[in-house]
């Protein structure tokens, strides 16, 4: 299967998706959309994998013309991971907010009460 | 919108969604087979920066400029999560609050305690041990940072909250914050000062494997370590600190 990894980056796209729209709960929305993004860490993983390849970290026993894995998606996938770390943490903050103004975390009643 | 048409509609959107996925990924290069010049930029990196880590070369080497971003994002991010979590705050400190505090820490388990207690001394060992190495082996600033403050959680953990306020982390992880921030930058000027561009790796690369060697790559990871320390640390401060003075709720 040549696109299994590529296929299972897609399902938690469209799973974590769906988590968020049928969401009942602030926290529980934050959580789907972690899901989300972890969606992309497998995409990118994926298309720099290479089949037989070395971690790319040289050492005495991985000389540095064996083939390795791509270094810059991985670089990459460490910027996606702070950039949800942030995210989370402000999305946390805020739901906390809202819980205290409104007094619930069903995004649905949310709206209904600021209304 | 009431929840069954939403369903509805959701799921029509997804499925298509998914179609588009499935057609789009049997475009994409077969798996195990990159496109990507990955020897090239491990070669480069170990040859002319002499990174033996060459994800962390790239993220403070090559890409050091959007790192500096990212550590920037995190940075404001934190600002942010403790502006909007300090609103209000005054109002609940009470006597209350300060019993729960008490109440809290003594429902900690004896077991608990203990593991917690003992376990500080060796994670934050190994946090700063994976901050240092960042250039060398698998690690780096921000992995580091993390378990760092995965420490001062632990403490929290552990029960040991009043110890901990007494010592005002939160004073303390703003300075980190600050000071891994402003260590970056300052970095990035000595680019421009010492040699041609911003962020341009400017001292000694050393030999590849030592702990001192591929210039400013393991300051960079250190002053990355400092900050993220400090920027989780603010944020699990600030958050837990919502629990602890509204009881558990």
């Amino acid at each position: 299967m040549t696109v299994l990894p590529y296929l299972v980056a897609g399902w938690l796209l469209v799973v974590g998706l769906w988590g968020a729209i049928t969401s009942r709960h602030l926290v529980h929305q934050v959580v789907c959309l972690t899901v989300v993004q972890s969606s992309t860490y497998v995409l990118l993983l994926a298309v720099g994998y290479r089949s037989g390849g070395y971690a790319p970290i040289v050492s005495s026993s991985v000389p540095p013309s064996s083939p390795f894995v791509d270094p810059i998606v991985q670089a990459l996938a460490l910027t996606d991971v702070v950039v949800e770390a942030t995210v989370v943490a402000v999305l946390l903050a805020l739901t906390v907010q809202a819980h205290k103004r409104f007094g619930t975390a069903d995004p649905d009643r949310l709206g209904e009460l600021s209304g | 919108m009431r929840a069954r048409p939403r369903a509805v509609l959701a799921v029509l959107a997804l499925a298509g969604l998914a179609a588009l996925i499935a057609w789009a990924a049997g475009g994409l290069t077969p798996f195990g087979t990159p496109s990507g010049p990955a020897n090239g930029v491990v070669r480069t990196l170990v040859h002319e920066r002499h990174a033996a880590n060459t994800v962390n070369g790239v993220t403070y080497d090559l890409r050091g400029l959007d790192t500096l971003g990212e550590e920037l994002i995190l940075f404001v991010a934190a600002l942010g999560s403790a502006v909007l979590l300090r609103h209000g705050r005054g109002e609940q400190v009470d006597e209350r609050a300060d019993e729960e505090h008490e109440s809290a820490s003594a429902r900690t388990a004896d077991v608990l305690r203990a593991a917690g207690t003992a376990l500080v001394g060796p994670l934050v060992v190994l946090g700063v041990y994976v901050v240092v190495h960042g250039h060398l082996s698998p690690g780096g600033g921000f992995q580091g940072g993390v378990i760092l403050a995965a420490g001062l959680l632990l403490v929290y953990a552990a029960g040991q909250v009043v110890a901990l306020e007494r010592v005002e982390p939160t004073a303390l992880v703003e300075v980190a914050d600050a000071t891994g921030a402003l260590a970056y930058v300052l970095v990035a000027v000595g680019g421009l000062v010492f040699a041609a561009a911003a962020l341009e790796n400017f001292l000694p690369f050393g030999t590849t494997g030592n702990l001192l060697s591929a210039g400013t790559i393991p300051v960079l990871s250190v002053a990355v370590g400092v900050e993220v320390t400090g920027a989780v640390a603010l944020i699990l401060t600030e958050l837990l600190d919502q629990t602890l003075l509204r009881g558990g709720e």
